[in-house]
This record gives C-alpha cells, sequence and structure tokens, in this order.
C-alpha cells in the first residue's frame, strides 16, 4: 500500500495529521501507539502472558490435588490459587485474546482503515497490565491475596485481609478497560464499514462481536456497582448484603450473576464467529444459514439476561423462580442447537481438508458441544440440588472455556498467524500441538464429571481417598496440558521472531473468503486507507452465492 | 452509514496521554486501597501523585481534542465516532445505576419482607429475629445505626427536582440559541445551568448535614441509609462531573469553539446533563417519595 501518497485528496476534510508511517521509536509505537494491529497484538501479547500465569496457578492447584492429604501449600493459599485463576484466566487471559482478535480483524474484515477511537484504544490497552499488577500485588500481601473464589460471594470475600480494597479497584479498572474496548468495536462496526459492506454481509466474526460489546457495555457496569457495593460493606459500614441491617448476602449473588452469565457469552460469542469463519474455508462451501447464525447469536445475547439465578438453584429462592430460569435456560440450547448444526451442515459435502486452524475448529464443535450438554444437566433443578459446586460444574465449564473459548482462540491464531505476519507456521508442530491439547485437555477434565457425579466439593484442597485415581489421573492431564502449551508457545516464537516460516500468499487459505484475504500478508500497517470495493464474490457470508 | 469514507479517513496520531492515564488510575487506585486499609503514609502519596497524574492527563488529552478540534480536523466520519462512544458510554452509566437500583428494588420487594417474615421467610423470623416487623425505612433487625429519620419528599427534594428539570430547560435554549447563532443568549443560559447545577449541589449538600446531624441518617443506617446515600451519592458525583463539564463547555462557548453545525462537544455534555437528570428523576419517585 502506498503509504506516503495519501494527501491527495480533499484536503478540508483530511487530519494532516494522519500519519501513515510507522510511529518511529519503540515507545512511541508500543506505548503511545494509535494502530489497530500494534495494540492487538499488545493484547495478544499480554493475553498470553496471563494464560501461562493463570495455567501456572492451575498446575499448583493439580498439583496439590495429585493425591488426598495436604502435600504442597496451605489450605488458604490453595483457595486464592483458585480464585487467582479464575480471574487471571476470564480478565486476563481469554477476553483480552478476543479484544486481540477484533483489534487486528474487525478493521481488515469490513473494509476500514483503524478502529474508530484510536486513542481510547489505546487506553484500553494499557490499563490491562496496571490492572493485573494491582491484582497479583495482592499475593505478596500480608494475609495473602483473595481467597473466597472468584465470584466474591459476601460474607466471605469481605472477610479477607486487605486484598480485597486491591481485588476490588483491579476489577474496576478491569472493566473500565472492557467498557471503553467494548465502545470501540461498536463504533468501528457501525461506523467505519466500507461503502457496500452491509449489516447482513458482515463476517460473522464480526456480527458475534457485535453482540458481544453489546453485552460488555450492559454488564461490566453492573459488575462494577456489585463490587462497589462490597467495598462499602467492608470498609464503610454499609448493610446491602448483611441481613443484620436488612440486606442480603444472596442479593449480591443475583447482582454478581446479572454480570456473570452474560459475561460467560462475553467469552464464547466471539469463539463462535471464530469457528464460523475457519469451517467455511476449510470445507471450501459458504457459511450454511448465515442469517441464522446471526439471528442465533442476538437470541443467545438475548437469553443471556434472563438466566442468572441458575447459579444459585440451592441458595433458596421462591419455587416460581426456579421453574422460570431452569426452562429460560434450556431455552438457550435451541439458538446453540441451530449453531451446531449449521456448523456441521457447512462441513457436510464440502471439500474438506484438515489444516491446523480447523483441527482446532473441528475440536472446539465436538468438545464445545460436550460443555454445552453437561450444561443442559445443570439447568435442571433436581439435579442441580446433586451436581452445584462438584467438581461436575468444574468439568463443564472448562469444557465451555477451555476445548471452548481458548480451542477457538488457538485456532483464530493459526488462522491468522500466516496474515498477521507474513509467514507459515510449522504445520506439523501446530498439528502435534493440537493433538497433545486435545488428548491431554480431555484426561485433565474428562474424569472431574465423574469425580462431581462421586460428590466431590469444588474448592477444597483435601479429599476423600475414594477420589484419589480420578483425581491423579486428572493431575496428570494436567501436566500434560500444561506442557503442551509451551510448544504453542514455540511455534508463535519461530513463527514471530526466528521467522523461518515460508512466505504466506495474500489469500493464504486456499478456500477463504472475505476482505482480510485482499490484503498483503503481512497486512499493511494501515488495513485500508482508501474504502475497498466491494465485490460480493470475494465476501465470506451473507447472501452470497460462489 | 459509511456514507462518509468517501474521501480520506482520519486516523490519529499516537499520544502519551492513554498510558499516562494508566499509570495515574495505578496510583490513584492503589493509593485509595492502601488508604481504606488504614495505611496512611504511602497511601496517600500514591493517591495524590495518582491524583495529580490524572488531572494531567485530562487537560492534555482533552486539550489536545480541542485544539484538533478547532482547528478543523475532524471530518464527519469522526463526528459520528465520537457521538456513538457517547451514546453508549451514556448507556454503560445507566447499567452503573441499574445495578445499585436493583439492590434497593431487592431490598424492599425481597430481603425486608423475607426478614419480617413473609413467605418462605417465616423460619428466619421466628427463629433468628423474632418481634422484627418488615416496614420500610428499616435499618433491619439488629438496627444498625441505630434511630434515624428519613428526608421528606416534598422538601429539598421536590425543589431540587425542580431546579434540574429547569436545567435541562435552560440547556435547551442554549443549545436554540447555538444553532440560531445567537452567541449571548447561547453563553447566558449555559452560565444560567450551571449556576442551577450548583444549586442543586449546595441544597444536597444541605441535605446530607441535616441527615447526619439532626436525623441520624447515615452511611451506616442499615439498608436504608446504604442504599439511599450509594444512590444520590453517586448521583451527586455525577452532577459535579457534568457541572465541572458544563463550566468547560460555557468557556468554550465564549471562546466560539462551536459552529452552528459542528458542535460535538457541546452536544456531548448536553445528553450528559439530561442523563443525569432522567436519573434523578429515578430517584425521586423510588427513593424519596415512593
Ligand atoms: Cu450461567
Amino acid at each position: 500500500m502506498a503509504h506516503h501518497g495519501d494527501h491527495t485528496h480533499d484536503a478540508a476534510h483530511d487530519g494532516h495529521d494522519d500519519h501513515d508511517h510507522k510511529p518511529s521509536g519503540f515507545f512511541e509505537r508500543w506505548f503511545c501507539g494509535t494502530n489497530h494491529k500494534d495494540i492487538g497484538t499488545l493484547y495478544l501479547v499480554f493475553s498470553l502472558i496471563m494464560f501461562l500465569v493463570g495455567g501456572s496457578m492451575a498446575l499448583v492447584i493439580r498439583a496439590e490435588l495429585f493425591q488426598p492429604g495436604m502435600q504442597l501449600v496451605e489450605p488458604d493459599f490453595f483457595n486464592s490459587m483458585t480464585t487467582m485463576h479464575a480471574l487471571v484466566m476470564i480478565f486476563g487471559a481469554v477476553m483480552p485474546a478476543f479484544v486481540g482478535l477484533a483489534n487486528w480483524m474487525i478493521p481488515m474484515m469490513i473494509g476500514a482503515p483503524d478502529m474508530a477511537l484510536p486513542r481510547m484504544n489505546n487506553w484500553s490497552f494499557w490499563i490491562m497490565p496496571f490492572a493485573f499488577a494491582l491484582l497479583l500485588s495482592t499475593l505478596f500481601m500480608d494475609g495473602g491475596g483473595p481467597a473466597g473464589g472468584w465470584t466474591l460471594y459476601p460474607p466471605l470475600s469481605i472477610q479477607g485481609g486487605n486484598n480485597v480494597a486491591f481485588v476490588i479497584f483491579a476489577v474496576h479498572m478491569m472493566g473500565i478497560s472492557s467498557i471503553m474496548g467494548a465502545i470501540n468495536i461498536i463504533a468501528t462496526i457501525l461506523n467505519l464499514r466500507a461503502p457496500g459492506m452491509d449489516l447482513l454481509k458482515m463476517p460473522v466474526f464480526v456480527w458475534t462481536w457485535l453482540i458481544t460489546a453489546f453485552l460488555l457495555i450492559a454488564v461490566m457496569p453492573v459488575l462494577a456497582g456489585s463490587v462497589t457495593m462490597l467495598l462499602t460493606d467492608k470498609y464503610f459500614g454499609t448493610t446491602f448484603f448483611s441481613a443484620a441491617g436488612g440486606g442480603d448476602p444472596v442479593m449480591f449473588q443475583h447482582i454478581f450473576w446479572f454480570f456473570g452469565h452474560p459475561e460467560v457469552y462475553i467469552m464464547i460469542l466471539p469463539a463462535f464467529g471464530v469457528a464460523s469463519e475457519i469451517i467455511p474455508t476449510f470445507s471450501r462451501k459458504p457459511l450454511f444459514g448465515y442469517q441464522a447464525m446471526v439471528y442465533a447469536t442476538a437470541s443467545i445475547a438475548f437469553l443471556s439476561f434472563i438466566v442468572w439465578a441458575h447459579h444459585m438453584f440451592t441458595v433458596g429462592m421462591p419455587l416460581g423462580g426456579l421453574i422460570f430460569f431452569m426452562y429460560a435456560t434450556m431455552l438457550i440450547a435451541i439458538p446453540t442447537g441451530v449453531k451446531v448444526f449449521n456448523w456441521v451442515a457447512t462441513m457436510w459435502r464440502g471439500s474438506m481438508s484438515f489444516e491446523t486452524p480447523m483441527l482446532f475448529a473441528v475440536g472446539f464443535v465436538i468438545l464445545f458441544t460436550i460443555g454445552g450438554f453437561s450444561g443442559l444437566m445443570l439447568a435442571i433443578v433436581p439435579a442441580d440440588f446433586q451436581y452445584h459446586d462438584t467438581y461436575f460444574v468444574v468439568a463443564h465449564f472448562h469444557y465451555v472455556l477451555v476445548t471452548g473459548a481458548i480451542f477457538s482462540i488457538m485456532g483464530a491464531v493459526y488462522y491468522w498467524l500466516p496474515k498477521w505476519t507474513g509467514r507459515m507456521y510449522n504445520e506439523t508442530l501446530g498439528k502435534v500441538h493440537f493433538w497433545l491439547s486435545t488428548i491431554t485437555v480431555n484426561i485433565l477434565f474428562f474424569p472431574q464429571h465423574f469425580l462431581g457425579l462421586a460428590g466431590m466439593p469444588r474448592r477444597i484442597p483435601d479429599y476423600n481417598v475414594a477420589f484419589a485415581d480420578f483425581n491423579m489421573i486428572s493431575s496428570i492431564g494436567g501436566f500434560a496440558f500444561g506442557l503442551s502449551q509451551l510448544l504453542f508457545a514455540w511455534i508463535i516464537i519461530d513463527v514471530c521472531f526466528l521467522k523461518r516460516g515460508q512466505k504466506a500468499t495474500a489469500g493464504v487459505w486456499e478456500g477463504a473468503r472475505g476482505l482480510e484475504w485482499t490484503l498483503s500478508s503481512p497486512a499493511p500497517y494501515h488495513s485500508f486507507s482508501t474504502p475497498p470495493k466491494i465485490d460480493d464474490r470475494m465476501l465470506a457470508h451473507g447472501d452470497v452465492a460462489h | 452509514m459509511a456514507a462518509q469514507s468517501a474521501g480520506g479517513y482520519y486516523v490519529p496520531h499516537g499520544s502519551v496521554w492513554p498510558i499516562l492515564g494508566s499509570v495515574a488510575l495505578f496510583f490513584l487506585l492503589g493509593g485509595a486501597a492502601s488508604l481504606i486499609n488504614d495505611d496512611s503514609g504511602p497511601g496517600m502519596i500514591k493517591f495524590l501523585i495518582g491524583l495529580s497524574l490524572l488531572l494531567v492527563m485530562l487537560f492534555g488529552w482533552f486539550g489536545t481534542v480541542i485544539k484538533e478540534s478547532v482547528r478543523g480536523m475532524y471530518n464527519a466520519q469522526v463526528d459520528v465516532s465520537f457521538r456513538l462512544g457517547m451514546v453508549w458510554f451514556i448507556f454503560s452509566e445507566v447499567m452503573f445505576f441499574a445495578a445499585f437500583f436493583g439492590a434497593l428494588f431487592y431490598a424492599r420487594h425481597y430481603s425486608v419482607p423475607w426478614l419480617g417474615g413473609e413467605g418462605d421467610g417465616f423460619a428466619t423470623n421466628a427463629l433468628l429475629h423474632p418481634g422484627y416487623e418488615a416496614v420500610w425505612p428499616t435499618n433491619g433487625p439488629a438496627q444498625v445505626g441505630g434511630p434515624f429519620e428519613t428526608i421528606p419528599a416534598w422538601g429539598l427534594p421536590l425543589l431540587n427536582t425542580l431546579i434540574l428539570l429547569t436545567s435541562g430547560l435552560t440547556i435547551t435554549l442554549a443549545h436554540w440559541a447555538l444553532k440560531v447563532g445567537k452567541r449571548g443568549a447561547l453563553v447566558g443560559w449555559m452560565w444560567a445551568t450551571v449556576a442551577l447545577g450548583c444549586l442543586f449541589l449546595y441544597f444536597q449538600g444541605t441535605e446530607y448535614v441535616h441527615a447526619y446531624q439532626e436525623l441520624g441518617l447515615t452511611l451506616g443506617s442499615g439498608v436504608y441509609g446504604s442504599t439511599f446515600f450509594m444512590l444520590t451519592g453517586f448521583h451527586g458525583m455525577h452532577v459535579t462531573l457534568g457541572t465541572i463539564m458544563l463550566i468547560v463547555i460555557s468557556l468554550r462557548c465564549m471562546s466560539g469553539h462551536f459552529s452552528k453545525n459542528q458542535h460535538f462537544g457541546f452536544e456531548a455534555v448536553a445528553w450528559y446533563w439530561h442523563f443525569v437528570d432522567v436519573v434523578w428523576l429515578g430517584l425521586f419517585v423510588f427513593v424519596y417519595v415512593l
């Protein structure tokens, strides 16, 4: 792309300050920059680091649980590991990874030069490392980090030491970052689409992010409000969550899960988007049921606001509430089923090939569906009375989040890495990484279903000897899965720094469609400095025939 | 939607303000956390460093944007991005208040009646809180914070309602004056709006002093005091912020920063002010009247 020939058009309406070249200094580019690709890279790198940090915490947990009895850590530290592992993985690994993908891909997919509000974009990212510095610093304080579980239920959560204030302020910072990131994504999608890129021609990844961004703006402030009430209950004498003053600890759970359930979809809708990009490419067919995909995503987002109390069936609620939340939750299976059906139908009779991104996408569809089914089991009130707070729940949400969200993120990285760097990753190593991950992740989490059904509670450092065998298997799977991810880090380093892969073409994948594949690999610094002409034949989606 | 993109796109140059803002938040909130944990030494210093950095950042960032705007660097597409940003920011604020309104409704309709023995709460009341009757206002079975009286809706709160509603009118008149190019009227109505905002805050301050000193109503007065001060307090902070924004905009009006058809900064603050106004109406009805 011409980087200096850009000042010829209407000068009155053009920013004379739009530097078309990369900022020169390291500090200018990475700390003060406004480029969507650089900021996307920062998000992705941050997410990978947090993935490894959160993963090490998981290994502490699995090491302690390798055998019954107390071996390695103090119970309180164990509890703070489960708490921190969740906070780091949710807010530090999964969410920033998807925001990073959004930053990189959305402008390229809709024919825009950059994000709509580039400076705010920079701020959204740079709040995150500071928020996590605040959060992780609590591990080194007197009294240790938060140990009451990531859901921060009072009264337990506010009986902690000095960490409470730090954790709450860190959550506030993450919220500010997420809200600004989401506002930016909505403004970009609604305002910066190239002429002809109608809403119903947008890639499904862009659609899922539009809806995710709406969810973020709707619920992150509610989380901020709920933790603010925790803060005042602990430090300023309010009694929102104390029955003595007329409040109710259960009220926190209602407000928290009004955020918490949509949060689950915040972490999975973009994953649906990624699968909807990868599967058509390697099936060499357009996505089956494009509009159904869009409407299913919107339905899931709508339903996510009226199901929150399924996390609270055992805490006490009127019978009418139990029944309403049970059926509303089960309804979600319908749009989700539509999606799974459409992915399978896209593959049906396609001329499929199984490069690493496709392996991860297919793995995602199958393993996420297992997590979906166990979710359906948990939605049934009388069954949930048995499963609640057992390892069955742990198994369920790890299938959804690890083999769901994280598998899709890895698939997305393999899918778009050649576009980002201009080089192919090592395909053999990629496949090895996929198979190692898939086998070990099942050794890790599948036995936890049985542990839960047999009655092993979550968040405990010691357990009955009856649970010993499955725990040992699970721990072995955990360490193997953790080590396999070092291979993932190596593959990325190999492409980005050692630059050993083959040069990638603009199209990269034979069956790839969509605007991002019309740009060179690596993509130019500013994606589209003038809006591209939209030609239906090169679009992946919408009412287009190939 | 994307019609304005035919010319050139505008991508701003890099800026040091975002990273400075992050450092500021880190010090501000880290310091605040130390402070409320009674660790006054380094906490206060960190807090003050954070606060000053944040102020520098806000002045710097808004200053840069105002300068760029006055130089005409923002095209119509950028204007739409700013508008979308502001609209969705206000929506996020609405949801923030929704959390506290939710707490108020939950306390009034569920937790307090249950403590009083309604529905499934029969045993709770009989065994744990015998003799506790569910009434509103309440500070719970333990009478947390001691006896208190509430502020009658039809005194100062009503006056404050009228003040805010009037300020909504004056800012609309200012907008009208801006659109027909009457600078004098514009500036006049703007300062009238600022004055009404300050008056509101003065009366609310008076009300708080009255509550704390004479009525025994504090933040610690059980769930009534908690919801009352949280809702009115966060609203008051938003009025304060809105008033500061109005002052900035009034000064910019006097400097002639806005033209008849290009005045997004003005409109953004007007939207924000209307939002604060609407939240107050919710407060007046659900906190004071009902
Ligand atoms: Cu849920």
